[in-house]
């Protein structure tokens, strides 16, 4: 009898949270699928899953920029996907994030967002979405100076630009180390980004 | 045994609490086509789904009760709908309906290029394109030439667009016509565009069937956009052994407000001392130009001012055709200043307005004399065919215009455009001293044009245009329609028709003005497929003639002009252009095949016009080697032999007849430029610069664009460049801070 009551009060306390356990709870879940998801359909409904979460929360701005993470995720993994289409649905979300709170891990978004755009033709785009894909970064760094993605977001596009043009390993590898010092500053609050490092060490790697 | 009963009943329980209902079923637009991706949920829930690929969902809730069922997915309008979960699965079919969008809407491209306007998917062409097409020498109409429909015609200026003359094709710069946008030369010797490609963001070529907005072109119009504010402060400067140049751009700090001023100085005289030229020229081909802008942003919009002002002044001596041991001696002495203002506005409420002015002067100053083997001038008074050519000719154009057009949304992205312009203008002609005349003219027009938009595949212009010219006393009503429909991903099929209308030239006014307009109708049906990187058309014309002007003879050396000439052009044009398929490497393919004929002027009957081929092909190529920092650009033109024919005045009968006739060789012409650019990659370099080396004609093909006939018609001579190629070698130097580089910099 007396676990009967202990269970019934711990249904009792569950109930009381049920509103932001069931959010962290489906949060974590969702976010773990980040890892075992493979194909542009399955970022799309996970995207979907986040945009839904991000819809019934009304207050969170993180389902959001997750969904838009698997969107951009899906847009450097899958080359033949229409970018421009991609990106009108990044933006999207990343409006509804912006109207709960401004941050620099949107911007880290919409830079992505841009910047696959622009690679479509970086010839012709390079002046549209090049543009605003560094202005998303300089946004980005006006509110957070010290956010390590939007350092490895740089960093990626010096990297990934012709020598030519004034990129190139040498003047990303900075960069890189910059972001990489950051990272390792970082502690992240549950549930917030904290992707990029790896990516950052080994591109580093690859500047040495 | 207790405990597991409990917990046995307790997940039953919970079960029960929790059953998981399924939801499925499939989503489609309202052509019962189905919609992958659209995103199904339970408002204000966790659940739902996406649809697959062929619009099915399925999710699976725990919710109980009445719900909004809702779909939504980009470009389409959600839907909402109340459902009420029990405890059995429910299938529920919905049908979203597609919201119109500008960016996902068909444009209505028949007859058109657009050209540099980078928001849309059927750029073709950008000033940078045009400056490096092999051979072009940065002339737009050049890089124009190598597009579908435009002949190669290099003995005259303008473009020949589907069986219809240089005069056919008129230039416009932010709406407002231009006068003369050619550079004043000797007949024969063709000529390039006063404009640099630069001053260009957007370049229009229509082919036909161009809107309402433009008049006044029987053929083509070829529509300029001039750039907003330029990118950042800087100097120029040009060297070369033809051109002297510098000049100076200023952009505002709070990058509201710039001004520029520019100047150069052509001379051709160390070039032709060097490469030989077949005219002998007592007067070294000289230019003085200069321009100055100045651009202002307005609160949702932007004034733009532009002004050109060109002196020159060249003469040569050909051999006369009529006399062997005589020369024609040609000198001309040109001033031109242009003048455009124009202000874009969006006024809001769906309002937008674009008005325009312009003022331009143009003055022909030419002296003709017959010359003998001493250059001396001669006069035979005996024969008027050879006293003929002595004369002097000045003619001055001014033209003065102002243009507003306004723009309205209405539903959806509908929207309506009108507005008018009026032009005045003087052409003043004196002939020898003796024969004078002043042509004014009076001439306004009224437009308006609807875009309708049923759905984003299906998409309607229809416009119309009334004009009145004082000079012609006579009014017109031109009507313009246009439709397109989208048959796939970026591909869509399209047809205009419209009447234009286009009063006849001031050397035919000055002998009549109991003229009327020249008409000509077209029909046009266009299949275009784009992509990113590739674009692919192909279009069927047919265009009527009516009322061309005719040359009425009346006696061996007198004649007059009447509105009785007819003609037709038809054809098919195809064009393909890939930036994909090799890395760094552009190229284009055009090919036009035209049959027209025409009665005009003395042409005796309906004939194949002198100025047009049956066949025309161009390849344009483009490679630039990153390691080198140099790209290459090679075009290659082709043209099937031009008819050419003397027509000679027949006293029995008082009229013209073909005395002679014959066709050309084929055309062919490779062009080639190079273009190394060092500064590329230099960090923080205040100084860009760029080394141009170009020929025209590199392989030494004959080109022969017609012949010439004495006024006996025993003689012929053939109609030759002045040289057989073009060398042009260049450095343009920049100062500034490359804007590429700030994006980078800014960053770090």
């Amino acid at each position: 009898m007396k676990k009967f009551i202990a269970a019934m009060a711990l249904l009792a306390t569950i109930s009381v949270n049920a509103q932001s356990e069931k959010y962290v709870q489906t949060m974590k879940t969702n976010l773990a699928k980040f890892d075992s998801v493979k194909t542009t359909a399955d970022y799309q409904a996970l995207a979907a899953t986040f945009e839904r979460i991000g819809d019934a929360e009304k207050t969170q701005w993180l389902p959001y920029y997750y969904a838009g993470l698997a969107l951009t995720t899906a847009g450097w993994m899958d080359q033949n996907m229409d970018k421009d289409a991609n990106a009108e649905k990044i933006k999207a979300v990343c409006t509804k994030a912006e109207a709960i709170e401004k941050n620099a891990e949107v911007y880290t978004i919409r830079n992505m967002a841009a910047t696959q755009q622009m690679i479509v033709d970086p010839q012709s785009r390079w002046m549209s979405y090049g543009q605003e894909a560094s202005g998303y970064l300089q946004k980005g760094m006006q509110l957070d100076a010290n956010n390590p993605r939007l350092y490895y977001l740089q960093a990626m596009s010096v990297f990934g630009t012709p020598e030519q043009f004034g990129g190139g390993k040498a003047k990303a590898k900075p960069i890189f180390e910059k972001a990489i010092a950051l990272f390792k500053a970082e502690t992240p609050k549950p549930l917030y980004p904290h992707w990029g490092q790896k990516e950052a060490e080994a591109k580093l790697a690859e500047c040495q | 045994m207790r405990k597991l009963i409990f917990f046995m009943l307790l997940s039953v329980i919970i079960c029960d609490l929790y059953g998981q209902v399924t939801i499925s079923g499939k989503i489609k637009d309202y052509k019962g086509k189905p919609v992958p991706g659209a995103s199904v949920s339970l408002k204000e829930t966790y659940d739902g789904a996406v649809s697959d690929s062929s619009g099915n969902y399925i999710f699976t809730t725990s919710e109980k009760g009445d719900f909004i069922f809702l779909v939504t997915n980009i470009g389409y309008r959600s839907s909402e709908q109340k459902i009420t979960i029990g405890t059995t699965a429910l299938s529920i079919d919905v049908s979203i309906k597609e919201e119109l969008s500008e960016l996902k809407a068909v444009t209505v491209i028949s007859g058109s290029f657009a050209a540099g306007d980078t928001k849309r998917a059927a750029t073709v062409l950008t000033s940078l394109d045009v400056v490096t097409v092999g051979g072009g020498n940065a002339d737009i109409t050049s890089a124009v030439r190598t597009l579908p429909g435009a002949q190669q015609i290099g003995e005259k200026e303008g473009l020949f667009v589907r069986g219809g003359t240089g005069a056919e094709t008129k230039q416009f710069i932010d709406g407002t016509l231009v006068n003369n946008p050619y550079f004043a030369n000797a007949p024969d010797l063709g000529s390039r565009g006063r404009f640099s490609p630069f001053l260009f963001k957007g370049t229009v070529f229509s082919t036909g069937g161009y809107s309402a907005l433009y008049g006044q072109a029987l053929s083509s119009a070829l529509i300029l956009e001039s750039i907003d504010l330029p990118e950042r402060s800087a100097a120029n400067l040009s060297v070369s052994p033809i051109i002297l140049g510098g000049g100076f751009q200023d952009l505002s700090k709070d990058k509201k407000a710039s001004w520029g001023v520019n100047y150069n100085y052509v001379n051709l005289v160390a070039y032709f001392n060097i490469v030989k030229q077949t005219p002998d020229y007592f007067t070294m081909p000289a230019f003085h130009n200069g321009d100055a802008n100045f651009r202002i942003k307005t609160k949702n919009g932007i004034i733009k001012y532009y002004t050109t002002f060109s002196k020159s002044d060249m003469g040569l001596r050909r051999q006369d055709i009529d006399s062997l041991s005589m020369k024609d001696a040609f000198g001309l002495k040109n001033i031109n200043w242009y003048n455009n203002i124009s202000w874009r506005e969006n006024l809001g409420k769906g309002w937008k307005m674009n008005l325009g002015a312009g003022y331009s002067t143009n003055t022909d100053d030419i002296n003709q004399q017959l010359q003998d083997q001493d250059n001396k001038q001669q006069f035979i008074t005996d024969k008027p065919w050879l006293q003929a050519k002595n004369f002097t000719l000045k003619n001055r154009q001014d033209l003065s215009q102002v243009k507003a057009v306004f723009e309205k949304r209405l539903f959806g992205i509908s929207t309506i455009r009108f507005g008018g312009e009026y032009m005045y203008s003087i052409n003043d002609n004196n002939y020898n001293d003796t024969l004078k005349s002043k042509l004014v003219d009076n001439f306004e027009s009224l437009f308006a044009e609807t875009d309708i938009y049923v759905t984003n595949d299906v998409a309607a212009k229809i416009g119309g245009r009334f004009e009145n010219s004082s000079i012609l006393g006579k009014v017109n009503f031109a009507p313009r329609i246009s439709l397109a429909y989208k048959v796939g991903n970026g591909a869509q099929v399209s047809a205009a028709y419209g009447i234009f209308y286009q009063k006849p030239e001031n050397q035919q006014l000055i002998y009549t003005r109991s003229l009327g307009y020249t008409k000509a109708t077209h029909y046009i049906l266009t299949y275009q497929k784009t992509t990113n990187d590739r674009i692919f058309r192909a279009e069927v014309f047919y265009k009527k003639y009516a009322d061309l002007i005719k040359t009425d003879a009346i006696t061996f050396n007198y004649f007059n002009y009447n509105n009785g000439g007819s003609g037709y052009a038809k054809g098919i044009e195809f064009f393909w252009r890939d930036k994909k398929s090799i890395k760094n490497f552009d190229y284009w393919i055009s090919y036009s095949y035209l049959d027209t004929k025409r009665e005009y002027l003395n042409y005796p009957q309906q004939l194949f016009p002198d100025f047009a081929a049956t066949h025309t092909a161009s390849v344009v190529t483009k490679r630039f080697f990153m390691d080198i920092k140099t790209g290459f650009n090679f075009t290659y033109s082709y043209a099937t032999g031009r008819p050419y024919y003397n027509f000679m005045y027949n006293g029995t009968g008082n009229k013209y007849v073909i005395a002679d006739q014959g066709k050309t060789n084929d055309y062919h012409s490779l062009g080639f430029s190079a273009n190394y650019v060092p500064s590329l990659g230099k960090q923080n370099s205040k100084l860009f610069w760029v080394l141009v080396a170009s020929v025209t004609n590199v392989l030494g093909n004959d080109i022969v664009y017609g012949y010439n006939y004495s006024y006996n018609g025993v003689n012929k001579m053939p109609i030759n460049p002045a040289a057989k190629r073009f060398y042009f070698i260049g450095v343009f130097f920049s100062w500034g801070v490359d804007r590429t580089e700030d994006a980078i910099n800014n960053n770090l």
